[in-house]
């Protein structure tokens, strides 16, 4: 089988975010990047089904050169190759990532086959705009469903489960199709240093597609003020055990 | 400004908190004229609506519309605001609300804007929008002739209105392309002890705890304040916890009125679904670690001195 995965690189924040000094971005000078934990299940489960029914797993994103990195990252992992599609760093809204992605998926089918599944995570892990993978789906005409934590392959089918009040509905798509995953799905690998050596030597192939203009267009980002607290000190070591124990009486928790 | 349309979900003929909170986003918005509340096949779900804001609720019927289809109820909402010519569409900021709203922009060639907290009205229409799990905001113009968007949950209040909604059942235009994706199975979940998204307190640990084992001193402690145990990315990755226990922008949101968090940083991923804790204590050996800052109490120290030292005090406590 054919499989496709859609990430996205995304700036590994931890503590506090700081913006550039017009706002329209996350100041990544001191930041590394990354996969968004959604898409790190996207990957695995693409290199999970071509271990188990053999084929060609493919991975593409649309982002910054610095984005070759986690095109590695994944390559890494086992996907076969590579598509990078090219940007200066301004960011897609999701509608123009979406018919980019479309774009690409048209042209590497032309040149070697469908792919039986395209897989994507449920939402970007900065952006989150939980449109992609739907907007794919009806632009190429395939059934596509959204947070789904299990999956089953079948006979031209694909089963996947959403989790859902009170246990998980299950629905059956019929291939080729789209899916986004979401976190939980399956437990991702770590790169082996044999599969990051591999990675190094593994076909990217490279564009540059033009950014439309932007309906859903991104005016500033805002760092909500949350009231910066300072924690009290309860103690240091065991021996602030019972100044807790007093704090847990007084919340009425125990 | 033209009338709004609000998608109002729900489950068991109850439409969900968020539908309502959209249909109060509605009445701001069209203070005068109709708000529009589409409710698909659970007809129980259309009583009261008036109450809610609405003044006109269209209630889908169809035979094929038992099982969920979200497809067709993106048919179903994009269909009806081209009738009905609205300007702005609303749903509720769930996964079932953000799926359907996009299926339905995707149809129209329209944009979407998910988890909106603000909106005014203008021209381009503006929102205000989640990202990062609500760590950081983002604001946005829509330029489109009808504005699809999400409200983000408890974002904006459900307000109750003096209204009383007329109901008008119609049966929508569904063909097969619609209902290929739908529910053919449902598997009832196992009951489990204390849910993590609605317990009182949680303990969590991270990568502080060292080890899946290390989670047993966490899990005393739990288990002496009838807790649930929670945990960070950093752990899940691991393997020492099942991510059904994560905390965060991709695990699970929770608000008990006490946190405890062990050997946890405090990354914003991980504080976007630890914010609705009333209380936070922290237990960490760093004293600089960004959880200091979102924090109410904290000690500082190495937590597998710490939490069993908290334990035995407990039991002394009780006098066990
Ligand atoms: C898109 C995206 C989504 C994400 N979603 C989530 C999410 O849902 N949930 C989540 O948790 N993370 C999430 N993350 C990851 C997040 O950025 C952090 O990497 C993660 O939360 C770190 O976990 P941690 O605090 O356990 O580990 P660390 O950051 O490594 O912190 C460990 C802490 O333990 C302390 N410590 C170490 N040993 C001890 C000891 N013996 N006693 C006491 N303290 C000790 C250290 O001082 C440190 O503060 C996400 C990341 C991205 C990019
Ligand atoms: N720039 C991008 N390049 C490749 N895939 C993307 C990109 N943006 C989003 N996606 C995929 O689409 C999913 C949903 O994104 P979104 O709808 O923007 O929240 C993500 O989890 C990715 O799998």
């Amino acid at each position: 089988m054919k499989v496709l995965v859609c990430i996205k690189s995304v700036p590994a924040v931890a503590g506090r975010i700081m913006l550039t000094a017009d706002a329209r971005a996350i100041d990544t000078r001191h930041l590394g990047f990354a996969i968004g934990p959604h898409e790190e299940c996207a990957v695995e489960q693409a290199v999970r089904l071509i271990e188990a029914h053999g084929g060609e797993a493919v991975v593409v994103t649309l982002g910054p050169a610095q984005a070759l990195e986690q095109l590695r990252d994944a390559l890494a992992l086992g996907i076969a190759r590579a598509i990078h599609l090219v940007t200066d760093g301004e960011e897609w809204d999701p509608e123009s990532t979406a018919a980019a992605l479309v774009d690409a998926i048209r042209a590497d089918e032309g040149a070697s086959g469908p792919f039986d599944l395209v897989l994507l995570g449920n939402e970007a892990g900065d952006s989150a705009g939980y449109q992609v993978a739907v907007r794919i789906g009806r632009a190429l005409g395939r059934p596509t469903i959204t947070a789904v934590k299990g999956m089953t392959m079948g006979d031209g089918s694909v089963r996947c489960e959403q989790e859902v009040d009170g246990g998980r509905d299950v629905y059956e798509l019929r291939l080729p199709a789209i899916a986004a995953v979401l976190e939980g799905i399956n437990l991702p690998r770590f790169p082996s240093v044999p599969g990051r050596l591999r990675a190094k030597s593994k076909p990217v192939e490279v564009s540059q597609p033009a950014r439309p203009v932007q309906h859903l267009e991104m005016l500033r980002l805002v760092v909500p003020q949350g009231a910066a607290k300072q924690a009290e000190i309860l103690g240091r070591g065991p021996e602030a055990a019972p100044a807790v124990v007093a704090v847990l009486q007084n919340l009425g928790v125990i | 400004m033209g009338p709004v349309l609000v998608l109002v979900t729900a489950s068991g003929g109850v439409a969900d908190e968020v539908a309502l909170q959209g249909l109060a986003l509605g009445r701001r918005l069209a203070p005068s004229g109709p708000v529009h509340a589409l409710v698909i096949a659970d007809e129980a779900a259309t009583t009261g609506l008036g109450a809610w804001g609405a003044t006109q609720v269209h209630l889908a019927r169809h035979a094929a519309l038992g099982a969920q289809a979200p497809d067709a109820a993106a048919r179903i909402l994009d269909d009806l605001a081209t009738q009905l010519e609205a300007d702005i569409v609303i749903g509720p900021g769930t996964e079932a609300g953000n799926t359907i709203l996009a299926r339905a922009a995707a149809r129209a060639d329209l944009p979407f804007a998910a988890n909106c907290t603000a909106v005014r009205a203008g021209n381009p229409l503006t929102v205000t929008r989640l990202r990062w799990g609500g760590s950081l905001l983002e604001e946005a113009a829509i330029h489109a002739a009808r504005a699809m968007l999400s409200v983000a949950p408890h974002a904006i209040p459900a307000t109750p209105a003096d209204g009383v909604a007329t109901i008008a059942p119609f049966t929508p235009e569904l063909d097969d392309a619609d209902l290929a994706v739908r529910v053919v199975d449902r598997v009832a979940a196992v009951a489990g002890g204390v849910s993590l998204a609605e317990a009182k307190v949680v303990v969590s640990g991270g990568r502080g705890v060292g080890s899946a084992d290390g989670f047993k001193q966490i899990e005393e402690l739990a288990g002496l304040l009838g807790a649930a145990v929670g945990c960070s990315r950093a752990v899940t990755i691991a393997g020492w916890r099942s991510h059904t226990d994560q905390v965060g922008q991709t695990g699970t949101k929770i608000a008990p009125n006490l946190y405890i968090a062990c050997g946890i940083s405090g990354a914003t991923q991980h504080m976007a679904g630890a914010k609705g804790s009333r209380k936070i204590l922290a237990i960490n050996k760093d004293a600089e670690a960004p959880i200091m800052s979102a924090a109410d109490y904290a000690v500082i120290g190495d937590l597998h001195q710490v939490v069993p030292a908290i334990s035995a005090e407990i039991r002394r406590a009780r006098g066990a």
